[in-house]
């Protein structure tokens, strides 16, 4: 199905975690996980143990007599105080990541503190920067997708992207599958789409979702993106994705009969791969810029490998 | 006056008196009765909660759209996509209904109208509930709100079908005119209208029951801690159910008169909708699970032979969860798009919520350090509870944050944490509540062996039901999905083997019942005259009753001296 450097993130059977990160927002979102549930995992075996402890040597038979204390204030303050400073803690993880998946980036203050820092040879500093921010993408400016969820498929329009008479490249992204005896019999089941969205590797996506007529949520979990689409809103949202790949996601929130059958497939493909999409899209030859997309080339070798 | 003849019937006659069948089960204003109704009533509903929950399994257990697609042409004559089209509503018609049926006909009615309206009484030592007749009519909206619920069910929805397939929740536009046009919502709306009325008057009742008719020296701070958790729940109801009112009426209007209260083009907000919702919806876990807390309380302390370790910081930590649940509703709505410093807050005040949860959980355990335990039934399954919302609680944490939110919400990780607060946690609660109670309910024993079967196999079946779905949730595996990508299908299919292990148990528990009834062996009456099977440790004045209770209890008061309650 794929090879070589193309990356993709789709449901592994029997997998007991999150699908490998694809943004540093996931990167972090993992991160930040995987300290949670450390804490979580022995606050229940903490629990576990002493309820054994307490089948184990305060049965009738081991303990024929109760004690009768019913108070002991130490311990109270303890149970109290404890479980909040771990809260608080949990709390001071939990914002900056939150902030820094939640608020677009500003891009020329990016591009500012990267030159600053390397000015005043601040390399280390530097170095720290640049795993959360991205002053090369950050030089190319945004690539904006506006993501309208209908019942049941969704419509990428980029407004930047236009033709010649001035009309933005716009789409709609229907899955394959119906659940239909006419299912074709390739493809992921309930991912793969007719016409996937496509941007750019090493490129601020900034997208906005909004819907024609029910609430729909856009959501990849690669990504770690969820952003619900809702009739007479627009909410924003953005990403940057490393690896060149294939992305699969599904609508997440319940919006009538063929709920489960409205995928998201994203293709990360390099710059060139992109623009060269671009033009077949403005040019009108849908099914020419899909196949285009369909092997997905090497960001380094510009080598197609093939995927799926 | 009939009243009076009551009266002198009970000072001259007999002091058990009963009225005939009809008049006794049909025009009940008997808190006891009433009670005994309403553990039946959600019986039946949990019954149907229960199957709907069994076609969920049935039709995830495997990938591909399968039983759905049956029923539909099997039952329906349905054909070809059709057919399809009418499995996939019929599955989100049978999702909404599981949910609303679970949490309005069956947890609510079991702790609140069926051990609320039995032991509130009889532990807080008042001959009756405040206001019978509205207990009453309580009920019978209760049944009747279930009917229109059936029939909507039974009613075109949308296009597709008859029902509302819109998810518990009820989110406009989906349940709006363009969504579900037909009158299968309006009658749901209706069924929630009737159903909020029989809780608020219910809340009432328990309020006004509990802060006037305590006995003589029980004072707040030696009342019961399950009473302390229906007196909270019932203040909860009597707030929250007014905002879901309003939410439904406006829903009513914007689909039936033309107002636009949550339609875009005409000004309004289906985001408002959400808000309204769960500023309800959220108290509603808490209003589903407080009365369990207290009725925990009560069997480890019982059993450990103790008395509750740290009573006070019980009674207040479910205040402070009933005050704080009031404040973090809009951590269910991370991902609607609201601007991320009010996310921020919403994350802090949810995890407040951890403290007072964790006090509980350290306290019972505490109660029970140093007892000397019998594991009776009633005691396996308050274990059984600590540890199972122990694991739906620390879920909780993780899903406060709504950074990693992003990542689960409207996915498994989320069915698999609110299952283990509730499917886990409140009806864990309730049947711990049932043995424990079910001799002095019934005047009869409960058979043990069959009683200790149906713990351990749903104990087992329900933790290989829900803890799969963890990890699907962590892969991706949205909710209120028909059908999954083939990269699910493993853990889907564990979960399924759980409903079955869960089936069974629900089997030996109906035929426990049958035994117990048909065996009718005879409740314990322990040295003092007292219908008591627990001994030293059970403290609380249903205990020095006989069982079952006289048809009026108390007609002398009793008089709390020493720390009664607890």
């Amino acid at each position: 199905m794929l090879a070589g450097p193309a990356f993709a993130a789709e449901p592994v059977d029997g997998a007991i975690n999150m699908q490998p990160a694809a943004t540093r927002i996931a990167e972090r979102v993992h991160e930040f996980h995987n300290v949670l549930l450390v804490i979580i995992t022995a606050i229940t075996l903490l629990v576990l143990a002493l309820l054994i402890w307490i089948v184990i040597r305060y049965n009738q038979k081991a303990n024929k007599v109760s004690r009768k204390f019913s108070h002991n204030t130490t311990i109270e303050i303890v149970w109290t105080v404890v479980p909040a400073l771990i809260l608080v803690g949990i709390a001071g993880l939990s914002f900056p990541n939150l902030f820094y998946q939640n608020v677009t980036p500003n891009l020329g203050q990016i591009v500012a503190t990267s030159k600053q820092l390397l000015a005043e040879g601040k390399s280390a500093e530097h170095q720290a920067f640049t795993r959360n921010y991205f002053p090369d993408a950050a030089e190319e400016g945004f690539v904006n997708v506006k993501i309208q969820g209908n019942q049941w498929n969704w419509t990428y329009t980029y407004p930047d992207i236009v033709d010649e008479t001035g009309e933005a490249v716009e789409f709609v992204s229907n899955g394959i599958h119906k659940g239909r005896a006419s299912d074709p019999t390739d493809g992921l089941r309930l991912l793969t789409t007719d016409y996937p969205m496509v941007v750019p590797a090493n490129r601020y996506i900034r997208f906005y979702t909004a819907a024609a007529d029910v609430i729909h949520s856009w959501a990849v979990p690669a990504f770690a993106i969820k952003v619900d689409a809702i009739p007479g809103r627009l909410n924003e949202g953005w990403f940057l994705v490393k690896e060149p790949g294939v992305y699969y996601g599904q609508c997440s929130e319940l919006c009538g009969v063929d709920h489960a059958y409205m995928p998201i497939e994203v293709r990360v493909v390099p710059q060139a791969q992109f623009d060269a999409w671009a033009e077949l899209m403005k040019a009108g030859d849908f099914d020419g810029a899909a196949a285009s997309v369909r092997q997905i080339a090497s960001a380094e070798t510009e080598t197609k490998f093939a995927s799926n | 006056m009939p009243m009076d003849e009551v009266a002198l019937d009970h000072g001259h006659h007999s002091h058990d008196h009963k009225p005939g069948f009809f008049a006794r089960w049909f025009f009940s204003t008997n808190h006891k009765d009433i009670g005994t109704l309403y553990l039946i009533f959600s019986l039946i509903a949990g019954v149907v909660g229960y199957s709907l929950s069994g076609l969920i399994r049935w039709e995830l257990a495997e990938p591909g759209i399968g039983p759905m697609l049956w029923i539909q042409t099997t039952f329906f004559g349905l054909e070809g996509d059709a057919a399809v089209a009418a499995a996939k509503h019929f599955y989100n018609v049978v999702i909404t209904y599981h949910g609303l049926v679970m949490i309005f006909f069956m947890v609510m009615p079991a702790l609140i109208g069926g051990f609320g309206n039995w032991f509130v009484p009889l532990m807080i030592g008042a001959p009756d509930m405040a206001f019978p007749r509205m207990n009453n009519i309580s009920f019978w909206l209760t049944v009747a709100a279930f009917i229109l619920a059936v029939l909507s069910m039974m009613v075109p929805g949308g296009s597709a079908g008859n029902g509302f397939g819109g998810g518990w929740t009820l989110y406009p536009p989906l349940s709006g005119s363009t969504g579900h046009p037909g009158p299968s919502m309006d009658l749901l709306i209706l069924s929630l209208h009737t159903a909020g009325i029989a809780s608020i008057l219910g809340a009432i009742n328990f309020i006004v029951t509990i802060l006037n008719m305590r006995a003589p020296g029980m004072t707040l701070h030696k009342m019961p801690l399950f009473a302390w958790g229906m007196l909270i729940t019932a203040v909860l109801l009597l707030l929250a159910l007014p905002v879901l009112a309003g939410a439904l009426t406006m829903l009513l209007t914007d689909r039936n008169f033309g107002s636009q209260f949550f339609v875009p083009a005409g000004g309004g907000d289906p985001v408002m909708f959400q808000h309204l919702f769960w500023f309800f919806g959220h108290p509603e876990v808490y209003i589903m699970i407080l009365p369990a807390f207290g009725i925990i309380s009560h069997i480890v302390s019982t059993f450990s032979k103790k008395p509750i370790f740290g009573y006070l910081g019980m009674a207040y930590a479910m205040v402070s969860i009933g005050v704080i649940g009031f404040v973090v509703w809009a951590h269910h709505m991370y991902t609607v798009g609201m601007n991320v410093d009010l996310k921020a807050y919403f994350v802090a005040a949810t995890m407040v919520i951890a403290v007072p949860t964790g006090i509980k959980i350290f306290s019972w355990i505490a109660t029970m350090w140093g007892g000397s335990i019998e594991f009776k039934l009633p005691m396996l399954w308050a274990i059984g509870f600590i540890f199972l919302f122990t694991v739906g609680g620390v879920t909780g944490v993780v899903l406060a944050n709504a950074g990693i939110d992003h990542s689960l919400h409207d996915t498994y990780y989320v069915v698999a944490h609110f299952h283990y607060v509730l499917s886990l946690g409140a009806v864990f609660g309730l049947f711990a509540g049932w043995y424990y109670w079910f001799e002095k309910m019934f005047g009869i024993k409960y058979n043990s062996f069959l009683g200790g079967l149906h713990f351990w196999l749903m104990f087992v079946g329900s933790n290989v039901l829900f803890f799969p779905q963890h990890f699907l949730g962590l892969q991706g595996m949205p909710r209120r999905y028909i059908d999954y990508a083939d990269g699910f299908a493993t853990w889907h299919h564990w979960s399924s083997i759980g409903y079955a292990i869960t089936l069974v148990a629900t089997l030996v528990f109906f035929v426990s019942l049958a035994v117990a009834f048909i065996q009718r062996r005879k409740a314990t009456v322990d040295a003092h005259g007292h219908g008591n099977p627990w001994g030293e440790g059970a403290t609380t004045l249903e205990w020095t009753l006989p069982s079952p209770p006289p048809f009026h209890q108390y007609n002398e008061l009793p008089v709390v001296t020493t720390k009664g309650g607890h």
